[in-house]
């Protein structure tokens, strides 16, 4: 059979999308700490680390002037079983190295800063893998919706969701981040729909069907008197929902 | 430049072919040449309520199937030569009516017509859809009361994300509020959603409140629009309507039981 590739309509198309990856984020140049801890770390869950990808972040070892080879680090990295699939915040030859071996080089984006930070305030958090290593790269997005948002309607944010207009009950606004709606919210409104315990939802007239944090929610019949139809705040605190009054100055 | 007007509500009932055809025969009684197109395919009224309907040769599905030109489709009204109804199909349904065939007939009409006034059928499918996908303007006819409040919510929904306007990027369609069956009494004693209700949940523009009044069903039932009927409020205040999308500055009348209140307030 002939195949004439341009008569295949839809032999491929190039989208773009975004993933979370782990980071490993390297304080140390000392190979050996590296090797034991690295293997520490994939024991507490192999099924986790089994084949994973990662990105190797030198910019905490570079700030603290550690000489870290990275094809070195690389090679340790693939004894273990995981994949690096990039470099970020490393110097001029580190960079130089990972292109030879074919790996790219991504930028320090700023928003994950506070979980690294936190990371190494807190050296408890050792035992969770997940949360000690894992942070999202994809930078961080503000949706901003001037239009008012009617009954039917879903707007979905990938990062924080801004809105100016009324949302009408019966419309559902759904954001990876934070939500604020400056005006009327009665519909349904999710924050932190991919776990973020953080994210919290401001609003100038609470009057929402449904509110939710994290998977974390509340019905309108769930809603006292006290906070309907008021400017409030609503976050996540040991995983309860707290609607609080915003003060508002006049 | 020829302007499309949907009458639309999402919920049934509420009075959207009472008003297509007083909107239609108020702009052709002010001179403007005007079709009005029934989209009920299936269950059509607008006839009727025109009182055309043992007129009816060929229909819109007609037309779009090309087994009758316009010309032959369109009825002159027997009240005012410059307005032109188009009659759906009674023994259609709605999947008789496509996008392409729709724009057709539309694009057709514009050459000939200032004014094409679009009758929406209940819902939010085809002919609800097909109905509002090309229009300039809508008017959005809502009962005081919840479930048809939060329909035409739904509605102005589709008009801002699913009409032409919206999918090709230009200015948006115009949205206009009509509050129809309202009565002042009822708002008083609770029974009935208030215009600032009404308006605190669409915030819309309103272009009239329609009171509730006998004079509407006998109207229908003569098959005269109500707008003919010069003596009745509800009449009047169809007029006021139209006199208000020509760009006219009138107060609004009907929202109060105390005749001359908004007399006092705006002074005039």
């Amino acid at each position: 059979m002939l195949t004439d590739a341009s008569n295949i309509p839809f032999a491929l198309e190039l989208k773009s999308t975004s993933f979370s990856v782990p980071v490993l984020v390297i304080t140390t140049d000392d190979m050996d700490v590296i090797e034991q801890k690295l293997h520490d770390k994939v024991n507490q869950a192999p099924e986790f680390f089994k084949n994973s990808p990662l990105i190797l972040d030198l910019q905490e070892a570079n700030n603290q002037g550690c000489l870290i080879n990275f094809i070195e680090l690389a090679g340790l990295v693939r004894q273990v079983g995981l994949f690096p699939i990039g470099i970020r915040g490393g110097n001029e030859q580190q960079n130089k190295q990972a292109l030879q071996l074919q790996i790219p080089v991504h930028t320090v984006s700023g928003r994950d800063q506070p979980l690294e930070e936190k990371k190494q305030k807190s050296p408890s958090l050792e035992s969770e893998p997940n949360e000690a290593v894992i942070s999202n790269i994809a930078p961080s997005e503000t949706t901003l919706i001037t239009h008012p948002i009617r009954s039917g309607q879903r707007i979905y944010a990938k990062g924080d969701l801004i809105v100016l207009t009324q949302v009408s009950a019966g419309a559902e606004i759904i954001a990876e981040g934070n939500i604020h709606v400056y005006n009327t919210l009665r519909g349904r409104a999710l924050a932190g729909v991919q776990g973020d315990v953080e994210a919290r939802i401001f609003c100038f007239d609470l009057q929402a069907e449904l509110i939710s944090i994290a998977g974390n929610y509340k019905i309108s019949e769930d809603l006292g008197d006290s906070v309907k139809g008021k400017p409030v705040q609503i976050y996540l605190q040991d995983q309860a929902l707290i609607i609080k009054d915003i003060e508002l100055h006049h | 430049m020829a302007r499309i007007i949907v009458v639309t509500s999402g919920k049934g009932g509420v009075g959207k072919t009472t008003t297509s055809a007083a909107i239609a025969m108020g702009l052709a009684k002010r001179g403007h040449k005007t079709a009005v197109i029934d989209f009920d395919v299936g269950l059509r009224n607008l006839d009727l309520i025109m009182g055309c309907e043992r007129r009816v040769v060929y229909d819109f599905v007609n037309v779009i199937n090309e087994e009758a030109t316009l010309n032959q489709a369109l009825i002159r009204d027997k009240n005012c030569n410059l307005l032109y109804i188009l009659p759906a199909s009674q023994t259609r349904d709605k999947d008789a009516l496509s996008q392409e065939g729709v724009g057709r007939v539309l694009d057709e009409l514009k050459k000939d017509f200032k004014y094409i006034v679009c009758d929406s059928p209940a819902g939010i499918e085809k002919g609800a859809h097909l109905a509002m996908y090309f229009a300039d303007d809508a008017f959005v006819v809502t009962n005081p009361e919840v479930s048809s409040v939060r329909d035409s919510d739904r509605m102005l929904g589709l008009l801002a994300s699913k009409s032409r306007r919206a999918e090709q990027n230009e200015e948006p369609i115009n949205e206009f509020l009509l509050l129809t069956r309202y009565s002042p009494d009822r708002v008083k004693l609770g029974e009935m959603l208030s215009v600032d209700d009404v308006q605190d949940i669409l915030s819309l523009h309103l272009l009239g409140v329609i009171p509730e009044s006998k004079s509407v069903l006998n109207a229908s039932n003569s098959g005269t629009p109500v707008i003919l009927d010069e003596k009745s409020d509800a009449g009047q205040a169809y007029a006021d309507i139209v006199a208000r999308y020509l760009g006219e500055d009138r107060p609004h009348r009907f929202i109060d039981d105390k005749k001359g209140f908004f007399r006092k307030l705006f002074g005039g």
